[in-house]
């Protein structure tokens, strides 16, 4: 009797369960569904986001420069023959570019076709050929094929941001294409790399224009950073995570490092301006201000990553550490933060990520300038990657467009290489136990 | 079997069979509001292995804790009352708990070798107490070690290998051999072979009774046979409170107290 009863529940209950099963698949399938769906959602505007920015982007890395026959006319250059260093840098070398031209366009002879021959060339063409000389003074009195930068519109014609239509924007005469198609056709206008873009600093010309003094500027910052907030962070950590006994001093320390961590980092660069440019008198527009206030930004994310990396070491191997007679900064340095370091190194590239994509701190203690030099200590004033990007944005010419999506290909490329080596230290340094 | 030095051996056997090693007196521990252990004295003698039994949460690992002052660093944990190394208070503030942990040493429930070579595991106690002279000096105490440990042979060849790669008999074996480096007088052990296998358990035990030569050694235990099988003396705990203490042989054959005959008949715990 007993038996049957029991048998009848059991069919009952597979019965209930068969029933639910389907529902409970179904469920399962539909979570996955989802999941895969955001992956392909957050996939979808990543690549949109690289396109747009790649395809704007790309021409910057090349661009128009046209090859004239230069002769480094003695008379124009150094006429007493000294060749001393202060008449070869102050020398006219806009006449030697203009006597180039006219080799080269003899046709133009009113003042009007002048004008519009040397608007084909590049405004600072004749640094170029200051540099050259300084560089090398044995070139005086000789001819050389140069190639020389193109002005801007010349290069936004050639890659087809511009029309030849005077009535569509276009910027250039009829005799001025001409004399851009006879340099095309004979192989004296074309592209070439940008290599001021890496060499250089900011300009008002954009064919000039350069990353170079940004990235410098942005790197010298970073170093202020880390040297300040990797050892500050991490001290802090260990601190708060191995020696310090719970009490309500160090939850409110506690509270206040998450706290500082969601602040927004255009507070940060308010404290920079009162504390380091009022109260300590340092220079303005300076990476080391700049690396100091990002120092500030970044320290919550490094305490807190550090912290958890600490909290992650199991608590036995501190235990034999202990028990072997270690003292507690014996355990914390042989065994906790050799384990730790791992994570620690993670978080503090993390924190140094967000401080090289920072830009509002920035602001405030004034590395927003126009600074065409490349600075050559954490001293000078200087601009960073973030902080150009936002310059060049907000400059009218058609040439800073794709100067600013070039710049964020850069800054994005400068991110990966961090993110790279967050990586590979990550797995050097692991260990398992 | 080859013995490092004569120092080495004469610091562990400075005490002699049946005196007094240590001497714990009305000890309490509170953890917060709870109160752990209520006055327990008993006293460990030398060169003897004494075993704490128990059911679980009986306050037999608090105990074992208290001897060399592990429990500082549980927080909120409070110890009251006396318990002495050699007639010295080991709570007193003239003592270093560093120097107290180089004399007492401790092997724990899961085998815990740090994630480093075998070497440097057992090389690790000796060199932050600066007890080698030279590097043939340390090599040879971590042989001996291991050799006491009876790994010697077994690892001989990998000593550079990581310590976390052995087998988990092998793992407990390398933290007694680590502990055993120091030279200390005492070793605590908490319930050491709970995570091991029979036979390497059977290993372990063999080793406990070969140390008991030059040292004192004081083991958790949840197993009634292995306490049986490796301690001249039993303590048993419940609920905090020591209930029966004496001769292991007294304690299984004819225990005074009803509570103990209970648990070791195996009718509750």
């Amino acid at each position: 009797m007993t038996e049957m009863v029991d048998q009848v529940r059991v069919s009952a209950t597979a019965e209930k369960v068969n029933a639910r099963l389907q529902r409970r698949y179904a469920v399962e399938k539909r979570f996955r569904f989802y999941g895969i769906a955001s992956i392909v959602v957050a996939l979808s505007f990543l690549a949109i986001l690289l396109f747009s920015i790649i395809s704007q982007g790309h021409t910057a890395f090349m661009q128009a420069e046209m090859r004239l026959s230069v002769t480094f006319d003695p008379s124009v250059i150094d006429p007493d023959g000294g060749r001393q260093k202060a008449v070869l840098s102050s020398a006219d070398y806009t006449a030697l570019v203009r006597n180039a031209l006219l080799a080269r366009f003899p046709e133009a002879e009113d003042r009007l076709a002048r004008r519009e021959m040397i608007a084909l060339i590049s405004q600072g063409a004749d640094l170029e050929l200051r540099k050259m000389v300084m560089g090398d003074p044995s070139l005086i009195g000789t001819t050389r094929d140069v190639w020389l930068p193109a002005a801007a519109s010349v290069d936004q014609l050639r890659k087809g941001h511009m029309s030849r239509d005077a009535d569509k924007g276009g910027q250039f005469t009829q005799r001025q294409l001409g004399w851009i198609d006879a340099l095309e056709s004979s192989g004296n206008l074309s592209s070439r790399f940008n290599k001021w873009l890496f060499t250089s600093g900011d300009s008002r010309q954009p064919e000039l224009a350069g990353l170079w003094g940004a990235v410098v500027g942005s790197f010298y910052s970073l170093l202020v950073t880390v040297t300040l907030s990797f050892p500050l962070g991490v001290a802090t950590a260990i601190y708060l995570e191995e020696f310090s006994t719970r009490n309500r001093w160090t939850d409110l320390i506690e509270v206040n490092i998450n706290n500082l961590a969601a602040v927004p980092s255009i507070v940060f660069g308010l404290l920079g301006l009162e504390i380091f440019l009022n109260v300590f008198n340092l220079p303005r527009s300076a990476p080391l201000v700049g690396g100091l206030a990002l120092t500030l930004v970044s320290l919550p994310t490094i305490i807190i990553a550090s912290r958890v990396a600490l909290k992650a070491v199991p608590p036995w191997i501190r235990e034999a550490a202990l028990g072997l007679g270690a003292s507690r900064l014996q355990m914390v340095m042989h065994h906790v933060l050799p384990l730790a370091m791992p994570g620690i190194l993670t978080g503090t590239i993390i924190g140094m990520a967000r401080a090289v994509g920072e830009s509002a701190p920035l602001l405030m203690i004034g590395m927003v300038a126009f600074i065409v030099d490349v600075p050559a200590s954490p001293l000078d004033p200087s601009t960073a990657l973030p902080v150009q990007i936002y310059l060049w944005a907000a400059s009218p010419e058609r040439a800073f467009v794709e100067r600013t999506s070039a710049a964020i290909i850069v800054l994005l490329c400068f991110l990966a290489v961090m993110n790279a080596t967050a990586i590979f230290l990550r797995k050097k340094f692991e260990r398992r136990w | 079997m080859p013995i490092a030095s004569e120092a080495f051996l004469q610091q562990s056997g400075r005490a002699m069979t049946g005196t007094s090693k240590v001497t714990a007196k009305d000890v309490n521990v509170y953890y917060g509001d709870k109160h752990a252990l209520k006055a327990v004295s008993l006293d460990i003698r030398a060169n003897e292995v004494t075993a704490l039994i128990g059911p679980s949460g009986c306050g037999k690992s608090t105990f074992l804790r208290c001897l060399n002052r592990m429990n500082d660093l549980i927080e909120g944990a409070r110890v009251t009352g006396l318990i002495t190394l050699d007639g010295d208070d080991i709570y007193d503030y003239s003592l270093d708990v560093v120097q107290l942990r180089a004399r007492i040493g401790m092997v724990f429930q899961k085998p815990n070798p740090f994630p480093k070579s075998i070497f440097d595991n057992v090389a690790y106690g000796p060199r932050i107490h600066g007890l080698a002279q030279s590097s043939a000096d340390l090599e040879e105490i971590v042989v001996s070690s291991l050799q006491r440990a009876g790994l010697y042979e077994e690892v001989k060849d990998r000593l550079s290998e990581p310590g976390t790669g052995l087998s988990g008999g092998q793992q407990q074996r390398l933290c007694i051999a680590r502990a055993i480096a120091v030279s200390p007088e005492v070793i605590l052990m908490d319930e050491p072979c709970s995570a091991l296998d029979p036979i390497a358990t059977a290993k372990v035990e063999e080793l406990i009774d070969e140390l008991r030569e030059n040292y004192t050694i004081v083991i958790v235990t949840h197993s009634m046979q292995q306490a049986a099988r490796v301690s001249q003396r039993t303590a048993f705990f419940h609920l905090g409170e020591l209930v029966e203490f004496g001769d292991t042989e007294q304690i299984f054959t004819n225990p005074q107290q009803k509570l103990t005959q209970g648990y070791i008949t195996g009718r509750f715990g």
